[in-house]
């Protein structure tokens, strides 16, 4: 076993392998597309299409993020969409920041609603967040800090299935109603918007948009690599006995909760950074991010793509959402009826997802149980 | 069967089926005790008032009709089940009471469930890997090898449980008997002190039940094992001390032919 490369997690799968490089190709050719080759080409890539793919590398992160866990480990969210809001406000709050003297009421340190408000002072939870690392900081901890704390009580008190979905939903849905207020100094409805510059780089530039686009794709590279490790160790062996059987689980004496929350922190985390980068690309983050309808959405993702398949999950969220661009453009009112009808094909006839009913996919598929990897993989084996 | 070709295990008491039924021993000489143990769902006793003693070391089998508490019997000393009233102390002195499932497994309890329960989208090989003794930080797992002396002691349960040529196999592709010897492996595995094994021969052929038998009796060798059947031949043939069950309590105790001659035993089983 000393044979084993520590990268063997990655070089065993051949989904692995394809997904990382076509992530590390879209990072490399569509900056060259967008701002080397002219305007009038037809090979020319447009600032708002990278940003639109930007958009959905950060929705794919996000779909990844749920797939850790529903697909991993039973643990179905409807609420996931919160960890994404907050990483999202998160960087808003940086972003609000740097706006400074440019804003509406040219107050130096007071962001326009603030002003607007009467407020005085900058409220004590906006401090630091001027300072990009402390904000990538709260991006990761706010979300983590959340998830711990809701995942403590919860596994804790065994809460499982349908009644933790519920009380995912619920704590979605607490959050969108208390963003809206006022008072709570988040921006109320219209949240945090306007923004200007990132690290001193015009949010607006073809340069800024590119990179945030690279940015995306590094990530989602980074998350894919760690939910990888994860779904591939003994740790990820377990989540799926625990998916598949909880009590046997807990009767051969692992502690299925402290599982559980490991996974549901990081998973939250990995939704927090997809939030952070959706941010400076959209140019916007306000309470209907916390709806409960968006939080719903992002398992339809995973459950088109392929619940269980790290790959299906980025591949039915890229899907998806190109589908509603596609639909809001051509037929605005239909889009509701079609992702309904998605999910329903999906249920009905897709058990497994795009990516599981694909035959040739699917057996190379098991590799992502671990089968192919580490403890399958004895010298024994012819 | 002479009681004399019994195994060194239930000492004394196991001559002396009638008088046995209620000779507590000491408690420290016992791996799992039960006294006074009563469980009620919503008002209907299913323990009542259960004392039992297992010595260390052995065989014992649990008979008793449907709805006898058997299962409910294995859940409040494996920690799933809390009791309204009563001690369980399991090796002489360890309260298992406030303790839950993980924790009274990490003390050495394993427990082979009625209907096979493994995981059925690992290999035989993973399933056993997973209940490999120890590593159950879930921060350390995220890293663990596999190392050589687990590898072969892997390889050593495959072929006691007679899986060998399946260790790659999706555990959910086992037919029924596989799976429950593949639980049982499990269990070698877990290397308890003490097995609780419920109904290990359902659904198994005759030539099956009857290793199953043996496999037990070879394993009892060097642990505690508890065995819940309804099949009197695999009883029979697991040749030990028997306690028949009967609405939550202990009906009778001794060897298999004393229980069949006790009348109670035969209005229970036969009906009133």
């Amino acid at each position: 076993m000393n044979r084993i490369s520590p990268l063997a997690f990655l070089t065993e799968s051949r989904a692995a392998l394809v997904t990382l490089g076509l992530l590390v190709a879209a990072a490399a050719i569509v900056p060259v597309l967008n701002l080397m080759v002219p305007v009038g080409s037809p090979f020319h890539v447009p600032t708002w299409m990278v940003t639109l793919l930007g958009k959905y590398l950060t929705y794919a992160l996000l779909a990844l993020s749920v797939d850790l866990i529903w697909g991993f480990c039973g643990i179905l969210s409807l609420g996931h969409g919160a960890f994404f809001a907050l990483g999202g406000y998160a960087m808003g709050m940086y972003l609000m920041r740097q706006i400074g003297e440019r804003g509406v009421y040219k107050h130096p340190v007071l962001p326009d609603f603030i002003v607007f408000l009467n407020w005085k002072d900058l409220p004590w939870y906006w401090h630091g967040f001027d300072i990009f690392p402390v904000a990538l900081l709260m991006v990761i901890l706010v979300p983590g800090a959340l998830a711990f704390a809701f995942g403590w009580f919860a596994f804790h008190s065994r809460v499982t299935g349908v009644y933790l979905s519920i009380i995912t939903q619920a704590l979605t849905f607490a959050l969108m109603l208390a963003f809206f207020r006022n008072d709570m100094g988040f921006g109320g409805n219209n949240g945090l918007t306007d923004f200007k510059d990132m690290l001193g780089f015009n949010l607006q530039a073809d340069g800024t948009r590119v990179a945030l686009f690279v940015a995306s794709a590094v990530a989602l590279a980074a998350g894919y690599v760690v939910c990888r490790f994860i779904v591939a160790s003994r740790l990820g062996r377990v989540l799926i006995a625990i998916r598949d059987a909880e009590s046997r689980t807990r009767f051969l004496g692992y502690r299925v909760e402290h599982y559980m929350l490991f996974v549901f922190v990081v998973s939250a985390v990995l939704a927090g950074v997809a939030g952070a980068l959706y941010v400076p690309q959209v140019g916007i983050i306000n309470p209907s991010e916390f709806s409960p309808a968006n939080s719903i959405e992002i398992v339809i993702w995973v459950a088109v793509g392929g619940r269980g398949s790290l790959h299906g999950a980025i591949l039915g969220a890229i899907l998806v959402n190109y589908a509603k661009t596609y639909f809001t453009g051509a037929l605005p009112e239909a889009w509701l009826y079609v992702l309904g009808g998605l999910f329903i094909v999906v249920t009905l006839f897709l058990p497994k997802g795009i990516v599981g009913s694909i035959p040739a996919f699917a057996a190379r598929d098991f590799s992502l149980f671990g089968h192919r990897f580490g403890s399958a993989k004895t010298g024994a084996r012819p | 069967m002479s009681p004399a070709a019994h195994a060194p295990l239930a000492g004394a008491i196991a001559h002396q089926p009638t008088a046995a039924l209620h000779a507590q021993p000491a408690r420290k000489d016992t791996i799992l005790y039960l006294d006074g143990v009563s469980v009620s769902f919503d008002g209907f006793r299913v323990l009542n008032d259960l004392s039992l003693y297992v010595l260390a070391g052995g065989l014992r089998a649990i008979i008793g009709p449907n709805g006898a508490g058997k299962t409910t019997m294995m859940d409040v000393i494996t920690g799933k089940t809390k009791p309204d009233a009563g001690e369980i102390y399991f090796d002489g002195n360890i309260d298992l009471i406030a303790l839950d499932e993980t924790h009274i497994a990490n003390l050495g309890i394993g427990r082979k469930f009625q209907k096979p329960t493994v995981f059925e989208n690992h290999t035989v090989f993973e399933n056993l890997e997973l209940a490999l003794k120890g590593g159950r930080d879930a921060f350390a797992s995220l890293f663990f090898r596999l190392g050589g002396e687990q590898r072969a002691r892997i390889g050593e349960v495959l072929e006691t449980v007679a899986l060998a040529d399946r260790r790659f196999r999706i555990a959910g592709d086992l037919s029924h008997g596989q799976k429950q010897w593949l639980e049982i492996g499990m269990l070698l595995m877990q290397d308890p002190e003490l097995m609780l094994i419920d109904e290990p021969v359902a659904g198994m052929t005759d030539a099956e039940t009857e290793e199953t038998a043996s496999l037990l009796k070879e394993i009892a060798k060097t642990r505690s094992v508890v065995v819940v059947e309804h099949d009197m031949d695999f009883i029979r043939a697991l040749d030990c001390r028997v306690t028949v069950l009967h609405e939550g309590s202990v009906l009778a105790e001794g060897s298999l032919d004393a229980v069949q001659a006790n009348e109670r035993v035969v209005e229970v089983y036969l009906g009133r």
